[in-house]
C-alpha cells in the first residue's frame, strides 16, 4: 500500500466519525426527521470493505448506511443534505438516513427493511455473474439480519448459482437491544455460513487493516470463479441503536471497554508506530475534516427544500 | 388486414415469453419448476432445452430469494422474468414486491429502476382450497410504484406481456389459473404490443355498461350472449391493467348508457367494483340513472368442495341478474 492510500483510509474514518458527531448534533437540534443510526465505533468495517473493493464491485449495506456512503466517495455535502432532507441530497431529500446511494459510484443503497436487501444483493450478483463481468457485490447485514428467513434464502442461493458476492455481517453483538445470546441459536454468525457450504472467517472489526486484508482475501477468491464468501466481523457501536435509544440493555463499563478499543485510535497508533505518517501529518487530516464536515452542513442548510412537483417525480421510470 | 391465428391463452404467454428471450439476451425467466419441468401449467415448456439453464432457472422454493433475487438483477441492468407458481405464494414476497420493488425508484431518488416482470398463476374455482385459490389482484394495484396487469384474452396476454417485458418498471401480470384453454385471435407478426394502462371495449352496447377483466370478462361475455337473446345489449369495457387504471373508455360509455355492473372475481370490499364505483360517481354523477351493482365474490375462504366453492365465486347468472337489476 501506497502511503496515500493509508493516509485516505485515516481521513475516510475520520470523516464518517466527524459526520456522525454532527449528524447527532443536528438530530438534537430537530433538523434531521425520523431515525438516525450511527455508525460510530464502526468506522473500521466499511472502510476496509471498500479500500479492498475494486470499482466494478458493487457494494450495498442496511440502514446504517452512512459509512458506506462516504466511504465509496460521497461528499459530505450531500450525505448531511440528505439528512436535512434536502433537494440536493443523495436521493434527492426523498430517502433520508437509511435510504444513501450512489449507483455511479456502485453503491446500492441504504436498506431499511431487516435482510430484505440480501436476496436482492443475489439477483445483483447474478446479473454480473450473467453479463460475464468480474465484479462482485459485497452484502453488508447486522448480526440481527441473520435471524430472519431473507438472510437464509439470499445465502442458500448464491451458494447454490454459484454467485459472486460477499456475504459480511457485521457482528456489534446487538439486534437493537436484544444480544446475540437471546436471538440467535449460534452466537458465532459464521457458523451459519458453514451450514451452507460457503467459505468463511472471522476478523477483528476494530482493526481496518486486519478487515482490508480479509476482503482482499475473499473476494480473490469469488473473482476465481469460486462462489460466495462469507466474513463475520466482530465490532461495537460506541452509541445507541439509534437516537433516543435508552440504553438499558448494556452496561456502561461494557462500552467503554470497547471505546478503548477505538477503531480510529488503533490505525491513528498504527500509523505511527510503522512510521508510515507522522502526528503532525495525521493532526492536518483531522483539521481538514472538521472544515469540509463545517462546510458541509452550511452547504445543506442553505440548500433548498424538494420542491414541490419532486413529490410526484421517479414513482416510476415510464 | 391484420393476419392472426386462433391460439389459447397459454399459447400465447408462452409465445411472448419465447419472442422477448429470443429479442433480448438480457430477458431471462426464473421460478420454481419452469426449467426441467416445463412449467406447473406448461406455459415454459420447451424453453429449458432450446434456452438452456443460464437463461431458464430452476429455483429453489424460496419466493423471497425468487423476487428478491429479481428486483436485484433487475437493478443490475438485466429484464427478469419471476414466476409464482401461485398469486398465492406472493405473500411470502410480499416485502420484495411493496417493499422493494416499488419503492426502489423513489426512494433513491430516480437513481435506479426495477424492470422486473412478476408472472402470477391466481384465480378459483379449481377446489385448490383456501390457500391456493385467491384472486388478490387489488392488494397489489394498491401501490405506487407497481404496474398490475390482468388479461382476459389471448390478444391481450400476448401483447401485454411482451409490453411489460419491455417495460422499465416492476408489472405484476397476473394470469387466471382457469383460463389457459381460453382461445381467440391473436396477430401473427411478433412485434405487435398492447399498450399497459389501457383498457378496452371488448363488446359494444347500448343498454348497461359492464366493467370488467380477466375472469371477470370470460363471464361477462357469456351473459351478455344471453342477454343479447332477450334483447338487453351490454357494452363491456375490459380493464387489462388495475394500476395505471384507465377510466377514460369506462366513463364514456357510462355517459352513454347511464348504468353499470362491475365484475370482478376477487372479495367485494375494497374491491375493483369499490374502486370503479367510486371513479363514476366522482366523475359521471349527472349520468347516474340507477345504482350500480357490483358482482363479486361471497366473503368467505373458498372452500374445497366443489358446489360450494361455485356458490362462492361469482357466475354467469349472476351477471345476468346483476344487468337486470340496474335496467
Amino acid at each position: 500500500m501506497e502511503k496515500q492510500n493509508h493516509l485516505d483510509i485515516y481521513y475516510q474514518m475520520v470523516l464518517i466519525r466527524r459526520v456522525e458527531e454532527r449528524a447527532a448534533e443536528l438530530y438534537q437540534q430537530g433538523k434531521i426527521g425520523g431515525f438516525l443510526h450511527l455508525y460510530i465505533g464502526q468506522e473500521a468495517v466499511s472502510t476496509g470493505l471498500v479500500a479492498a473493493r475494486q470499482p466494478q464491485d458493487r457494494i450495498i449495506t442496511a440502514y446504517r448506511d452512512h459509512g458506506v456512503a462516504l466511504n465509496v466517495g460521497m461528499s459530505a455535502n450531500v450525505v448531511i443534505a440528505e439528512l436535512l432532507g434536502k433537494a440536493t441530497g443523495s436521493s434527492k431529500g426523498k430517502g433520508g438516513s437509511m435510504h444513501m446511494a450512489d449507483v455511479e459510484k456502485n453503491f446500492w443503497g441504504g436498506h431499511a427493511i431487516v435482510g430484505a436487501h440480501l436476496p436482492i444483493a443475489a439477483g445483483m450478483a447474478l446479473g454480473d455473474q450473467y453479463m460475464e463481468s468480474d465484479g462482485a457485490t459485497i452484502c453488508m447485514f447486522g448480526d440481527g439480519a441473520t435471524n430472519i428467513g431473507f438472510f437464509h434464502e439470499g445465502v442458500n442461493l448464491s451458494k447454490v448459482w454459484n454467485l459472486p458476492v460477499l456475504w459480511v455481517c457485521e457482528n456489534n453483538q446487538y439486534g437493537m437491544g436484544t444480544t446475540i445470546e437471546r436471538a440467535s441459536a449460534v452466537s458465532e454468525i459464521r457458523q451459519k455460513a458453514v451450514g451452507y457450504g460457503i467459505p468463511n472467517e472471522r476478523v477483528d472489526g476494530m482493526d481496518v487493516m486486519a478487515v482490508r486484508q480479509a476482503t482482499l482475501k475473499a473476494l480473490e477468491h469469488i473473482r476465481n470463479g469460486n462462489g460466495p464468501y462469507f466474513l463475520e466481523i466482530m465490532t461495537y457501536r460506541f452509541r445507541g441503536h439509534s437516537m433516543g435509544d435508552p440504553e438499558r440493555y448494556r452496561e456502561s463499563a461494557e462500552i467503554k471497554k470497547w471505546q478503548e478499543n477505538d477503531p480510529i485510535g488503533i490505525y491513528h497508533a498504527y500509523l505511527i508506530k510503522e512510521k508510515i505518517a507522522t502526528t503532525k501529518e495525521l493532526d492536518a487530516i483531522d483539521e481538514q475534516v472538521v472544515e469540509e464536515v463545517q462546510a458541509a452542513v452550511q452547504f445543506a442548510e442553505s440548500s433548498p427544500d424538494p420542491a414541490p412537483e419532486a413529490l410526484f417525480e421517479d414513482v416510476y421510470a415510464g | 388486414m391484420t393476419e392472426t391465428k386462433r391460439i389459447t391463452m397459454r399459447e400465447a404467454i408462452s409465445q411472448a415469453l419465447w419472442e422477448e428471450m429470443e429479442r433480448d439476451e438480457k430477458v431471462f425467466i426464473m421460478g420454481e419448476e419452469i426449467g426441467v419441468w416445463g412449467g406447473t401449467y406448461a406455459v415454459t415448456k420447451g424453453f429449458y432445452d432450446h434456452f438452456g439453464p443460464k437463461r431458464v432457472r430452476d429455483t429453489p422454493i424460496a419466493e423471497a430469494a425468487i423476487i428478491g433475487g429479481g428486483v436485484g438483477a433487475a437493478m443490475a441492468g438485466l429484464r427478469p422474468v419471476a414466476e409464482l407458481m401461485t398469486i398465492n405464494f406472493a405473500f411470502v414476497a410480499m416485502d420484495h414486491i411493496v417493499n422493494e420493488a416499488a419503492k426502489m425508484r423513489y426512494m433513491f431518488g430516480g437513481q435506479m429502476s426495477v424492470p422486473l416482470v412478476i408472472r402470477a398463476v391466481g384465480g378459483g374455482g379449481r377446489q385448490l382450497g383456501a390457500t391456493h385459490s385467491q384472486t388478490p389482484d387489488v392488494i397489489f394495484a394498491h401501490f405506487p410504484g407497481l404496474t398490475v396487469v390482468a388479461p382476459g384474452t389471448p390478444y391481450d396476454a400476448k401483447g401485454l406481456l411482451k409490453a411489460a417485458i419491455r417495460s422499465n418498471d416492476p408489472v405484476m401480470f397476473i394470469e387466471h389459473s382457469t383460463m389457459y384453454q381460453t382461445r381467440g385471435e391473436v396477430p401473427v407478426d411478433e412485434d405487435y404490443l398492447v399498450p399497459i394502462g389501457t383498457s378496452k371495449i371488448q363488446r359494444p352496447g347500448r343498454d348497461v355498461t359492464i366493467v370488467t377483466y380477466a375472469k371477470g370478462l370470460d363471464l361477462s361475455l357469456k351473459a351478455a350472449d344471453q342477454l343479447a337473446k332477450e334483447g338487453i345489449e351490454v357494452e363491456i369495457v375490459d380493464l387489462r391493467t388495475l394500476r395505471p387504471l384507465d377510466m377514460a373508455p369506462v366513463l364514456e360509455s357510462f355517459k352513454r348508457t347511464n348504468r353499470a355492473v362491475v365484475v370482478e372475481e376477487g372479495w367485494r370490499s375494497f374491491g375493483v367494483g369499490s374502486e370503479v364505483v367510486s371513479r363514476i360517481y366522482e366523475e359521471a354523477f349527472d349520468y347516474v340513472d340507477a345504482p350500480i351493482r357490483r358482482v363479486a365474490q361471497t366473503e368467505v375462504p373458498l372452500p374445497y368442495n366443489q358446489a360450494l366453492e361455485q356458490m362462492a365465486l361469482p357466475q354467469v347468472a349472476d351477471v345476468i341478474a346483476a344487468v337486470k337489476e340496474v335496467l
